[in-house]
């Protein structure tokens, strides 16, 4: 019954140490370099701010502080981010036809750049994981992990850059790049893999990269198929009805939502391959994966609860009514409805077992309609990333 | 609880068929869609309105009441859970446990006590000491209790959210309407005659009506779409809208909306004047009033009507307003024109690989053309030439049926952008009058001076001839000429001919507009020549233009509308509290575990017993039990 292989192995006489004391002179270190940034931005923009952009600022430097505190990597991924962007920022000159006239932001860190290194790193990254696994090669498999987390830098970069050219197109175009299908397809990538590198970590193993990269690499084709064909990776300004800072959260919280509720379905097909005796002596036990898959759902479904909420407070400013029974909005509340349903029988009835796996598994073409059919097929009044 | 979930599973379908029916089209698009039969079908079911047919609010009345009574008889066994130590568990219970240890230890019992209290106190659990008639003591500890307040929040927040949304739906309204209190007005009336069993009063506690004010004008009701009707709604106040405005950014979307209000009550000293836009609505005695859309307020048009098959190439002035109809006396038949709607910004992408940047092109009206059997036809014009394929344009639509898709007229633009050389070419084209000489000119230049008389009268004959085909017909009419009089083996050729000739005399004809006007050498260059030639295929085309007339519009005075939409909903706030509630307990359902450990020492027998549970068995309670069982053992007896 008991999980031996998984015991931290902690100072067993110790009594649990209090967070703060937790805390080593690199934590302290990064919190005051980014607060103290915070407040250099502040000092320099706040005329050009008001009450909610400062709260956002603010709020971000408090919430990054934490957030770096209880996983440490994103310490230095965003340390990365900050140089990288700001480095690239200066590069522009003030000017967007920069991108295709310096070296840096042609080949290397432009947003569009960027991206096609995120998309490539990707799926290399896939590709090594996959290595990893066939080969049981645990240097391959840090190699994977490192790539993973150098695409997660370039995506984050681009976008950083994308935000600043949006604002060198007009000032009143700018706006923070979270507001059609390409722009969310990144932070689709990018969140997916972060929960996943979190995961990876927290659990000590590397096998299920492959499976949740997958579904990564599957965003990457389409944001390859919609800047190649479709012609639908330029900058447009905001529809009236996005202009709002409920944006900048409203978005997020759902990405998190989806990138969760994909996390869970990935990790939900090698559960179903390891039950099936596929696999089995190479990815971890159906227990690790059972509680992997219930902790990304979990995660998931909190969020997506925070983001409809968000979204209701939203639409009762922009649409005249918290629920409008808008074709995405219903979908929301089905999505929403499927994992409540999937939590309440494994929490208040206890199920587990390969059902669930299934479930999650469907879950994520719910999700996925939720996601990308609302746009493609029906109507309504989320109609900003049409197809 | 299983009833509850089967409650949730219908919502879930009934809002997926919300979803893929369009819901609140006008009834006759479902007609056409369906047919009669589905059509009635549907309708009893409600599918055009899911989301308010009774039997939808009638399964979320079930889900509020069967939740409520989850929680009902829930809660009590909860809260005494939460509260609970379970210190009466026995030694031999407790050995029943699957999670549990013996150790043996060297300590007295004040002093295993005082490590354990300290151990469990500095991990978060709280606990109570037992003693036994044995001598042995019981330590009853527990953390994460709050868990259960998760599932209490998250089953409140639920019934709280429906109460709240059932409040702001309209069941009141459905309720007075099950009873005959009020019915729906179909009837394209004003407001004032509406009557009263269609009126809801100020005192209505929750709606969600539309209005639509133009520019200048004011309104003190609203109206609530319901079904294939609409109900007014009065309001305790008047708005009036003083301007609206559109903004645009440089590449032509719109970049916001704005109106700008007056609020008219008498309980105020001074009216409000406040500017409302997209996301910045204004709250007024519990209404709120948010920016919605924007239409036509009766913009006034000028138009210049060309009669496009008839001799005459002089338009006739004619005004009119949108949602105004204007009589139109064309020869003998009395036209009404009927304007729907005025446009001043169009943004379209022109460019032919569609590749290019969406750009204004100006103003445009779309209006019908009813002739005297009450047969329409809609049509849609632009008032400036467009680009197409890097010429200028007049482009129309028309349409016999809303079903249709346009089929455009293109005019061509003369080299001052003007419709006017056009015009006049078709006038002296479709002029039988002048066809004579218009032979006789091209024959001039067409034949050598050498050729005999009878050629050239024959020649001049079938030139005539040509022309009085086009001009009844256009190409459509010569090919049906070409197909009665000339062999099928030879109609390749003839056509041919006959286009050639065609555009030479379209030159003429131009030649002598331009003459008319005064201008005696007419440069034949290649835009001279395109021009010509798409005049000639418009020309054909204007007999499938449907009306004899073209509308030109030359002059307008925009009037613009806005669209408001009222609401006064106070389930708001009791939705999100709920809200707040429900994401409270899933925090804490998710996140807080309930564990508890019983400790029970006996020192008599040297030794302690240590179990652990919890209500929700998974891997962080299998590393949690296993961890404190180690750091136990090194605590006890070591």
């Amino acid at each position: 019954m008991a999980i031996k292989q998984h015991l931290n192995p902690t100072n067993i006489s110790d009594d649990p140490v209090p967070f703060f004391s937790q805390l080593g002179w690199r934590d302290w270190l990064y919190a005051i370099v980014l607060m103290a940034s915070t407040f250099l931005a502040y000092s320099k923009y706040s005329q050009f701010m008001d009450a909610y952009e400062t709260t956002f600022l603010f709020g971000a430097g408090i919430v990054f502080s934490l957030l770096g505190w209880c996983w440490k990597p994103i310490r230095l991924l965003l340390v990365g981010i900050a140089t990288l962007s700001l480095f690239s920022i200066n590069l522009y000159h003030g000017d967007l036809e920069s991108v295709n006239q310096v070296f840096f932001l042609k080949f290397l860190i432009g947003s569009q750049t960027a991206v096609m290194w995120m998309n490539v790193l990707f799926v290399l990254a896939m590709l090594t994981y996959w290595f990893a696994l066939f080969a049981r090669s645990a240097f391959t498999g840090r190699v994977a992990t490192s790539l993973t987390w150098a695409a997660v830098l370039m995506g984050f970069v681009g976008l950083m850059v994308r935000w600043y050219e949006s604002y060198l197109i007009a000032p009143d175009v700018g706006h923070i790049p979270l507001s059609n299908l390409y722009e969310v397809f990144i932070l689709f990538c990018l969140i997916t893999s972060l929960m996943y590198l979190y995961y990876e970590q927290r659990y000590a193993t590397k096998q299920l990269g492959g499976f949740v990269l997958l579904v990564v690499s599957s965003a990457v084709g389409f944001i390859l198929w919609y800047t190649f064909s479709r012609h639908a990776n330029g900058i447009q300004p905001l529809v009236p009805a996005l202009q709002s800072y409920w944006m900048k959260i409203h978005v997020p919280a759902n990405f998190i939502g989806y990138g969760a509720f994909s996390l869970a379905a990935m990790v939900a097909s090698a559960y179903l391959l390891v039950n099936n005796g596929i696999l089995v002596s190479r990815l971890p036990s159906t227990e690790v994966l059972d509680d992997l898959m219930y902790k990304a759902i979990s995660v998931g479904f909190a969020f997506f609860t925070i983001a409809t909420i968000l979204g209701a407070v939203w639409a009762a400013e922009a649409w005249g009514g918290y629920w409008s029974w808008d074709a995405k909005e219903t979908w929301a509340l089905i999505v929403w409805l499927n994992y409540a349903a999937w939590l309440h029988l494994r929490l208040v009835k206890g199920l587990r077992g390969p059902m669930l796996a299934w479930w999650a598994l469907i879950g994520l073409l719910v999700t996925t309609f939720a996601f990308l059919g609302v746009n493609m097929f029906l109507s309504g009044l989320h109609s900003y990333g049409t197809l | 609880m299983r009833f509850a979930v089967s409650v949730l599973t219908v919502l879930g379908i009934a809002s997926i068929i919300g979803t893929v029916l369009k819901q609140n089209e006008p009834y006759a698009n479902y007609v056409i869609q369906f047919g009669q039969f589905w059509f009635d079908l549907f309708e009893m079911l409600g599918l055009y309105d899911v989301y308010h047919s009774v039997w939808f609010l009638v399964i979320l009345v079930f889900l509020v009441a069967s939740t409520s009574l989850c929680i009902y008889r829930n809660t009590p066994l909860m809260l005494k859970e939460l509260r609970a130590y379970r210190e009466q568990a026995t030694e031999k219970s407790l050995r029943a446990f699957s999670h549990k240890y013996q150790y043996r230890t060297v300590s007295g019992l004040e002093q295993v006590k005082q490590d354990v209290s300290h151990f469990l106190t500095v991990r978060g659990f709280r606990f109570r000491t037992v003693k036994h008639a044995d001598g042995s003591e019981l330590i009853a500890a527990k953390a994460g209790s709050y868990q259960r307040l998760g599932y209490i929040f998250t089953h409140a927040a639920i019934v709280i959210i429906c109460i709240g949304g059932l409040m702001d739906g309209n069941v009141p309204l459905k309720i007075q309407e099950v009873l005959g209190q009020k019915t729906v007005e179909s009837r394209d009336i004003p407001a004032k005659e509406v009557p009263k069993k269609s009126r809801l009063s100020v005192s209505n506690l929750s709606f969600r009506a539309n209005m639509t004010l133009p520019e200048g004008a004011s309104a003190d009701v609203a109206f609530q779409r319901v079904r294939d009707g609409y109900m007014v709604q009065e309001l305790p106040f008047s708005i009036a809208l003083t301007d609206f405005r559109i903004e645009h950014y440089p590449t032509g979307q719109p970049k916001s909306f704005e109106s700008d209000l007056v609020i008219i009550d008498p309980d105020l000293k001074q009216p409000i004047k406040h500017t409302i836009s997209v996301n910045h609505p204004l709250l007024y005695k519990g209404i709120a009033i948010y920016q919605s859309d924007f239409q036509d307020g009766g913009s006034k048009l000028n138009f210049d009507v060309w009669d496009i098959l008839g001799p005459e190439a002089k338009p006739i002035p004619a005004e009119g307003t949108v949602f105004g109809k204007t009589e139109f006396i064309t020869g003998a038949s009395a036209l009404q024109l009927e304007f729907i709607d005025f446009r001043k910004f169009n943004i379209l992408n022109l460019s032919p690989d569609g590749k290019g940047k969406p750009r204004n092109v100006g103003p445009n009206v779309t209006f019908k053309v009813r002739d005297s059997a009450g047969q329409a036809k809609e049509y849609v014009s632009y008032m400036q030439p467009l680009q197409l394929d890097g010429r200028a344009y007049f482009v129309s639509g028309m349409r016999s049926s809303p079903q249709e898709e346009f089929k455009y007229l293109r005019i061509p633009a003369d080299s001052n952008f003007e419709i006017k050389a056009f015009m006049k070419t078709r006038a002296i084209m479709f002029n039988k009058g002048l066809h004579q000489e218009i032979a006789h000119r091209f024959a001039l230049k067409a034949l050598k001076a050498s050729d005999d008389a009878a050629v050239r009268t024959k020649f001049e004959a079938s030139i005539f001839q040509l022309l009085g085909a086009f001009s009844e017909g256009g190409y459509a009419e010569i090919s049906r000429l070409i197909e009665a009089s000339v062999p099928k083996e030879q109609r390749e050729a003839a056509a041919q001919t006959y286009i050639k000739i065609i555009s030479g005399v379209a030159f003429e004809a131009y030649q002598l507009s331009q003459e008319q006007v005064g201008v005696k050498n007419v440069i034949v260059d290649e835009s001279t020549q395109a021009f010509l030639q798409d005049s000639l295929n418009a020309m054909s085309d204007l007999f499938f233009y449907g009306e004899p007339i073209y509308l030109q519009m030359t002059k307008f005075q925009q009037r613009e509308a806005s669209g408001l939409q009222l609401t006064r909903s106070p389930g708001k706030n009791l939705v999100y509290s709920g809200s707040v509630l429900l994401v409270l307990g899933i925090f804490a359902m998710i996140y807080i575990r309930e564990r508890r450990i019983w400790i029970l020492i006996n020192p008599e027998q040297k030794n302690v017993l240590f179990a652990m549970s919890a209500n929700r068995k998974n891997r962080d309670f299998e590393i949690e039990f296993n961890r404190y069982q180690s750091q136990l053992k090194t605590l006890l007896e070591s």
